[in-house]
């Protein structure tokens, strides 16, 4: 009894590491209105075209979430966040643990007001408040195996749920040159539990992903499967189109390439 | 009556149970005594918390200096835990205050371990008694290394891990902050580097810079876009400040300004602080000056060629330059320019002064006071020579000891200046240059328990003020009121002055010492019940 009990908390653990870190994948809902917006609120396009600094008001999905944490004593948490057109990054958006795990959930409709930033190429949202409101929606990943060598476009999905399909692991090389199929921090200097980076080839072209370990952590199935990574294997990718000095999209999902 | 007392003997009995419960965790250990000898047949497994600035050479140095202590040691087993941040080191040692669950070793700032210390009087270990000890202290002789003496301790940097005149750390490196400075678009703007960089200068350039203003260009795919006359580019931030708690700090002490005294008292909030933010202001609004934290890395902006001033750490040194050894930029967005690597600016350029930062090492306590001795054995390996001039050698960082500095290969080190991009980076030797040179002009603001939230206070109001004139907000008198009140509620300043930050106790504890206090007057009430009985029983 004690050993089913042992094998059924265990298989427990696996999958609620596993939720923790994918996106549901619930299809969209056709009722639904992803497009239009109350009064007062920008639309993508408006969004997009505001400069940075100035205020913004928008309406979004949540898509995923990094940990929630207290920075100076005030709760906060980072979302990945998009509408029918386009994607919001929210950036420590102040909200209490209680709401993080219970209004703040993947799918749930939100307005937030906050301002436009850039922070090394990575459009996000700060000193944002928000509201909820009616209505969830989760965003199917959008494909962009085919634009991700046209940086020019992919940065207008910046923030988008994606996919990448049929890419091989490339090796990443250390700060001393040593050849591996993926790095704990960018240079390898880190351990497990630390960001992952790897690299993978699409056409011909190698690109640059992370694995955040705020948003997948090293017990998650993603974090597991970016460790089990050989460079050559070909794999399909999900993930976030977050920038860091150009496209570094944060991973959600890896498997074999169908 | 039986049943009363009974029941008195029940809480009583409870009663003894309370202050055992109150004694788990860090509060039940008691001082740290010296041991006659260390036991070598015996198995100690340490934890030592340590930090890398996202560098793997500092990871490899830190795991050849387990790897040769343990040889030394063969009982002693030392497990790393890396960071790359100061402050979830110092969030994770509070958790695991609490759990007496810290670990044995610990990098940090003495602004960190005042707050470690109230997790109980004995929690982090003075280090007095330790370095003095024949045996086992600095320079001691039962040492199976050459480590360095009390003497070989640079004075300064001891004077920095005192807190209350006790010395509750030992320094591991030391680094300032640089002004990197783009020389050549200096130069190109018509200014000349003076030999001491000044606020003055500093934001005239910048300014200046600015002023040039924008033109339309037509790009490779003939598409129009407007850029800066000065770099070219559709980005450009003159003068970049990576940490604004130290710009502040540094900003008020050139001043002469208050900040905090040493017993506690916040002083923050005054009008000369009001003055340097107003002065500011105007850069902020232009986009002349702006912040890592709103921004992103200054390097970055550096290499671009879409900065001219760029202050970091002296440790960030690898980081800064054309040829910099460590760049997070595609390689065709490097500009090459000439770096300058100077002091922080300046009020007072006769008198220069800079903060003194890098990390320290702290030893927490535990019951068993071998594993102590291991710990403080393994915090002295790390002030070897070995160790001091490997890791000091990846960054712009300094040597604690004139043991180090004062050696053949440190010489050697420092003397081959640019011969590579790599391990002999001209900037990275003339930042920690700079640092050597400049030794007595650094100095550290008072440590008490809430320095670490001043010190975060005094960044956010540079941050605060750069923001709000970038989202041309108004910044009047009205505003500067308002920001000193939320500042000081946000980082619970209020709460401070010359106190501990929260003096308050948990509700679990309170909720002990009221039950305490019930049994206690039962049993004054018992007693005196008793007595009057018995008088009367007398009579």
């Amino acid at each position: 009894m004690k050993k089913i009990l042992l094998v059924a908390l265990a298989v427990l653990m696996v999958l609620s590491t596993f939720v923790a870190c994918q996106k549901p994948e619930e299809p969209e809902d056709p009722k639904e209105d992803i497009y239009t917006k109350s009064e007062g609120v920008m639309t993508y396009e408006q969004y997009a075209a505001a400069a940075v600094e100035s205020q913004v008001v928008v309406e979004t999905y949540i898509q995923a979430k990094q940990g929630w944490w207290e920075k100076d004593g005030v709760g906060v948490a980072t979302f990945y966040t998009q509408d029918g057109v386009g994607g919001y990054f929210l950036y420590n958006m102040p909200c209490s643990e209680d709401d993080y795990n219970n209004k703040l959930k993947v799918g749930a409709k939100i307005k937030v007001t906050g301002y436009k930033a850039e922070w090394d190429g990575e459009v996000e949202i700060i000193d944002a408040t928000w509201t909820l409101l009616e209505g969830n929606y989760v965003a199917p990943a959008k494909d962009v195996t085919a634009t991700l060598a046209n940086e020019a476009e992919l940065v207008k999905l910046q923030n988008m749920f994606a996919s990448v399909k049929g890419a091989t692991v490339v090796a990443s090389a250390d700060k001393e040159g040593t050849e591996k199929p993926f790095l704990y921090k960018w240079d390898g200097s880190g351990q497990q539990g630390d960001d992952i980076y790897f690299k993978v080839s699409v056409d011909g072209k190698t690109y640059g992903f992370c694995v955040e370990s705020y948003l997948c952590g090293k017990d998650s199935a993603t974090y597991k499967a970016a460790e089990a990574l050989k460079v050559g294997d070909k794999i399909d990718l999900e993930g976030f189109l977050y920038w860091y000095q150009g496209p570094q999209p944060h991973v959600t999902a890896i498997k074999a390439a169908k | 009556m039986k049943i009363l007392l009974r029941m008195l003997s029940l809480l009583l009995m409870a009663s003894l149970l309370v202050p055992l419960a109150a004694c788990h965790g860090a509060r039940s250990i008691g001082a740290f005594e010296m041991p006659d000898a260390f036991d070598t047949e015996k198995q100690y497994e340490i934890t030592f918390w340590a930090k890398n600035d996202t560098n793997l050479t500092q990871t490899r140095i830190y795991e050849k200096a387990i790897t040769d202590f343990e040889a030394l040691y063969p009982n002693v087993k030392v497990h790393l835990k890396l960071y790359t941040d100061y402050g979830k080191i110092y969030n994770d040692v509070i958790t695991n205050i609490a759990t007496n669950t810290t670990p044995n070793v610990c990098i940090t700032y003495p602004d960190h371990i005042a707050t470690y210390m109230t997790g109980g009087s004995n929690t982090v270990v003075p280090l007095d008694k330790l370095m003095s000890d024949e045996k086992y202290g600095l320079g001691g002789s039962e040492l199976r290394f050459d480590g360095p003496t009390a003497s070989e301790m640079i004075p300064k940097f001891m004077e920095e891990c005192k807190i209350d005149g006790v010395t509750m750390a030992l320094p591991f490196m030391r680094s300032t902050e640089a002004c990197y400075v783009n020389k050549t678009m200096v130069e190109a703007l018509g200014f000349t580097l003076p030999e001491v960089l000044t606020w003055d200068f500093v934001f005239e350039v910048s300014a200046a810079a600015m002023a040039l203003g924008k033109t339309t260009v037509t790009d490779e795919s003939g598409k129009e876009k407007e850029v800066y006359v000065a770099n070219g580019q559709s980005t450009f931030i003159p003068f970049i400040y990576k940490s604004t708690d130290n710009m502040m700090i540094q900003m008020l002490l050139q001043k002469a300004a208050a900040y905090s005294t040493a017993e506690g008292d916040i002083l923050l909030f005054n009008d000369t602080t009001k003055g340097l933010l107003e002065d500011l202001a105007p850069y902020a609004a232009s986009g002349a000056f702006c912040t890592f934290s709103i921004v992103g890395y200054p390097a970055n902006f550096l290499n671009a060629g879409q900065c001219i001033f760029a202050v970091d750490s002296t440790a960030g040194a690898t980081w800064m330059g054309s040829d910099a050894p460590l760049v997070d930029i595609a390689e065709d967005k490097l500009v090459q320019f000439e770096t300058a690597v100077m002091t922080v600016p300046q009020v007072d350029p006769q008198h220069p002064t800079m903060i003194s930062q890098g990390p320290s090492v702290c030893i927490f306590n535990k019951r068993d006071a071998g594993e102590v001795l291991a710990s403080w054995l393994f915090t002295q390996f790390l002030l070897t020579n070995g160790v001091q001039i490997a890791y000091a050698s990846t960054e712009g960082y300094v040597p604690v000891t004139s043991k180090a500095q004062s050696s053949a290969e440190y010489q050697d080190y420092l003397s081959r200046e640019g011969e590579d991009n790599d391990h002999y980076y001209d900037v990275k030797l003339q930042a920690t240059k700079l640092l050597i040179e400049n030794t007595e002009n650094t100095f550290v603001t008072p440590v008490f328990n809430g320095s670490a939230s001043l010190r975060s206070a005094a960044g956010h109001l540079v941050e605060s003020v750069t923001k709000a004139k970038r989202r041309k907000q108004t910044v009047d008198d009205a505003y500067f009121e308002k920001l000193y009140r939320d500042t000081a509620a946000l980082y619970r300043l209020d709460a401070v002055s010359g106190e501990e930050d929260d003096q308050s106790l948990p509700a679990v504890s309170v909720g002990l010492l009221v039950t305490l206090g019930v049994i206690w007057v039962g049993m004054g009430a018992y007693v005196t019940a008793s007595y009057v009985k018995k008088r009367k029983n007398l009579r």
